[in-house]
């Protein structure tokens, strides 16, 4: 039922990329009797497709396109050409993530009024409220099926999620659980309840997390609404002289060039190409790229504050023995400047298979000490530390000296951490170690952050149009029909993993757009 | 802005395999007629490295026998596993030993890299690398070619050649692949009791 558009339609809405932001935007606008085309520069792969197993997983699915980093981050150092961990197939990284489900705090989307003035940080407050977004994060949960909302249970906790219960317990903590998580636990949405796989970082093979490459796309295309264009890789996007983005020019697997019409324009390729893909469409009108009037395009880029500690125990914990991230702590996350920073941060638990584990525990690391640690993967338990980072001007993505396979300039992703990240890192790995310390940990192991999971912020939502990118829809400033669908629109970061945003802000934004085009605004 | 290639992220992970070959049929008696003992470890011939005991053996097609020698016991030094059967070294070094065939300038690498470190040794009043007998010297040793490409490149490798080994998992106690199994759901993802 799959709808064939012709190149030349020009009354479609193309979207650029099918993961969080993009999958669902399309599923909301196809559901709604509005033609949609959807590009996905990755192939299709389905449950019976992914691997239980962490390298080859990487290769099926993972984003490994030419990057280059810079900046003070030691991901620049160890991980050079990786600077994110971020899927290329359709429905993007919600193949990859873990299902982490949390809205953001009332304070969070407030961050200037709430922290004030913060040396070196580019806080702003984000042009919409949780009060405006909570009947979207209703619809997310329900869409999503995440566990403790809609009278869905929690997951059972696993052994990684027992040794930080009870850990938790002894550190005083009050709000501890195994999670909200787009996970079944129980059958719902045609798909199966979560089977304690452990590998859920490389697709679930049950399907029982939610992904839009699953639950979303298929939807959309029964409509006859949506089609999905797979291996198609966005180059640029085009405009006429009104200064209006008439359509999209990609390469397909056979290498040709090929311009979709579009009367709509939304980009949703996640925060390091989104913003390379504006600043690669310059052209004589808009010299400084797409939509750039403010010159914050590919500014301010954000991936979390994070650190993962793991603890050694004396017996065996095998952690790696179901639900990859069902257990949180949020007693840390909330905005209490007594600890020396502004903003708070999550406790999540996480294992990581030995392949994984012997590339991250610590990169560059050799010699007794590091195989100490990996001798004892057995009995190790694990969290990630998952906290607000402060948005820099000076941190972000611009086109690199190196170019792609299609002769493209690809991004460079500038990273430095502001002392609030460091103070709040440092504050999260002394609580994670006294938390397994308390359950009598014999070593704990404060591992640095991995190539990022979590991109946002690099064209952001602002009030004013010289302060970001787009409005508070996620509509660009300069042009009317070219919106921003993905975690780039992110104004601050919060503590939570975002992508519960990033879907509630695309059937948010499926509702406007729909809306600007019977108005015939757009 | 950087784009070195300490990216620790090769383009295909291959999973070791156990070395192979009609060597391993051969009884040390006959692997011994056809080299000779290297440290105490190896027996060293033309175009193989076996273990001291005949428990397993590696063609070695690129390199010199000596040289894969050293790497199997650089590689042990880098990521000393006790419970790890020098094999398990061999197998993720092996791959070295197959670019040197087909790329002279990997060879030399190699080779200049292995002759490097024996002088070093030398120089400590060591026959060898290989025959330096403490680990604490040997690690002395690579500690001051630790910023070397040589280094680097087998250290490197070793992250994936060595960890993405099934039988190193096993030894590791991670089990792997579960979903033909049915998932933790009814094989210990809660069982634990000790918390
Ligand atoms: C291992 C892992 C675990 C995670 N766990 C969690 C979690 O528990 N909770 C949580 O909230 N978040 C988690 N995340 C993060 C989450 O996956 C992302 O926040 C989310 O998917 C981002 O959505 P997006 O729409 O911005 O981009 P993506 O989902 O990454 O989708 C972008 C898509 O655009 C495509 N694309 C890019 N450029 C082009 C182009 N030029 N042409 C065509 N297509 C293009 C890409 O191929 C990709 O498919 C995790 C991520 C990873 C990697
Ligand atoms: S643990 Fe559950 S969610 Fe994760 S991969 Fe397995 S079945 Fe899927």
């Amino acid at each position: 039922m799959t709808a064939p558009f012709d190149v030349n339609d020009d009354s479609v809405v193309v979207i650029i990329g099918t993961g969080a932001g993009g999958g669902t935007l399309a599923n909301e606008l196809a559901q709604k009797g509005i033609s949609v085309v959807a590009l996905e520069a990755g192939g299709r792969h389905l449950p019976q497709d992914y691997l239980n197993d962490e390298w080859p997983s990487f290769s099926q699915l993972a984003w490994t396109d030419m990057r280059t980093t810079s900046g003070d981050w030691r991901v620049a150092k160890d991980f050079a050409n990786l600077p994110a961990w971020i899927v290329k197939a359709v429905g993007g990284s919600t193949v990859h993530w873990a299902g982490a489900s949390l809205r953001l705090q009332d304070h969070e989307f407030r961050a200037k009024t709430h922290y004030g003035e913060v040396d070196g940080a580019n806080l702003l407050d984000w042009p919409v409220t949780l009060a405006e977004l909570e009947p979207y994060y209703d619809k997310a949960e329900d869409k999503m099926g995440v566990t403790r909302t809609n009278g869905i249970e929690g997951l059972p906790g696993n052994n990684n999620f027992k040794v930080l219960k009870a850990g938790a317990d002894k550190m005083g903590y009050k709000d501890c659980h195994s999670g909200r998580m787009a996970i079944n636990s129980v059958e719902r949405d045609g798909r199966p309840a979560c089977r304690q796989l452990g590998f859920c970082f490389q697709g679930c093979k049950m399907g029982a997390k939610w992904s839009t490459a699953y639950t979303e796309i298929p939807k959309g295309e029964l409509t006859g609404n949506l089609e999905v264009r797979e291996n198609a890789h966005v180059l640029m996007v085009n405009h006429d002289d009104t200064g209006k983005v008439t359509g999209v020019v990609y390469q397909d697997a056979d290498g040709n060039q090929i311009e979709q019409k579009a009367r709509v324009v939304c980009v949703a390729g996640n925060s390091i190409e989104s913003p390379r893909i504006l600043l690669n469409s310059a052209s004589s009108m808009f010299a400084d790229g797409l939509a750039n009037s403010s010159g914050q395009v590919g500014k301010n880029y954000m991936r979390h504050m994070t650190g993962s500690v793991y603890g050694v125990f004396e017996k065996p914990v095998n952690m790696y023995r179901g639900t990859t991230m069902a257990g949180i702590i949020t007693d840390e996350s909330r905005h209490d400047p007594s600890r020396g920073f502004v903003g708070g941060y999550e406790m999540e638990t996480l294992s990581l298979g030995v392949p994984f584990m012997a590339a991250f525990l610590n990169p560059g690391g050799w010699g007794r000490e590091f195989t100490a640690a990996m001798d004892m993967y057995e009995n190790m338990a694990g969290m990630w530390l998952v906290g607000e980072d402060m948005p820099q001007e000076s941190n972000g993505v611009t086109l690199s000296d190196a170019k792609d396979q299609f002769g493209m300039p690809v991004a460079n992703v500038h990273f430095d951490d502001h002392p609030n990240d460091i103070a709040m890192r440092n504050h999260a790995y002394k609580q994670g170690m006294a938390l397994y310390d308390s359950v009598g940990a014999t070593q704990t192991y404060p591992t640095p952050p991995y190539p990022s999971t979590h991109n946002m912020g690099t064209l952001r939502m602002s009030t004013d149009a010289s302060d970001g990118v787009v409005n508070g829809f996620g509509q660009s400033h300069d042009i009317a029909n070219l919106f921003v669908s993905d975690g780039s629109q992110f104004t601050t970061g919060g503590a939570e993993n975002p992508t519960l945003t990033i879907v509630s802000l695309a059937i948010r934004q499926a509702d406007y757009i729909a809306q600007q085009m019977t108005e015939k605004s757009i | 802005m950087s784009t070195n290639n300490n990216n620790e992220f090769p383009v295909e992970f291959p999973k070791g395999k156990s070395p192979s070959s009609p060597l391993m049929a051969m009884s040390r008696r006959q692997l011994l007629k056809r080299g000779a003992a290297v440290g105490s470890s190896f027996l060293v011939g033309g175009g193989f490295v076996a273990a001291s005991t005949a428990s397993w053996a590696v063609e070695v097609k690129g390199l010199e026998p000596q040289t894969m020698a050293a790497l199997v016991q650089i590689a042990r030094d880098i990521y000393p596993h006790d419970r790890f059967g020098d094999e398990l070294y061999a197998a993720a070094v092996k791959g070295h030993d197959e670019k040197a065939a087909e790329d002279p300038a990997f060879k030399q690498l190699l080779e200049a890299g292995v002759a490097a470190l024996n002088s070093l040794a030398q120089v400590r009043g060591h026959p060898d690398y290989l025959q330096t007998g403490w680990e604490s010297d040997r690690v002395d040793i690579l500690k001051t070619m630790e910023a070397s490409e040589f280094f680097q490149t087998i250290r490197g490798g070793l992250v994936v050649g060595l960890y993405n080994q099934p039988a190193v998992w096993t030894l590791l106690g991670y089990e792997g692949s579960s979903h033909e199994h049915g998932g933790y759901i009814t094989r210990g993802f809660d069982d634990i009791n000790w918390v």
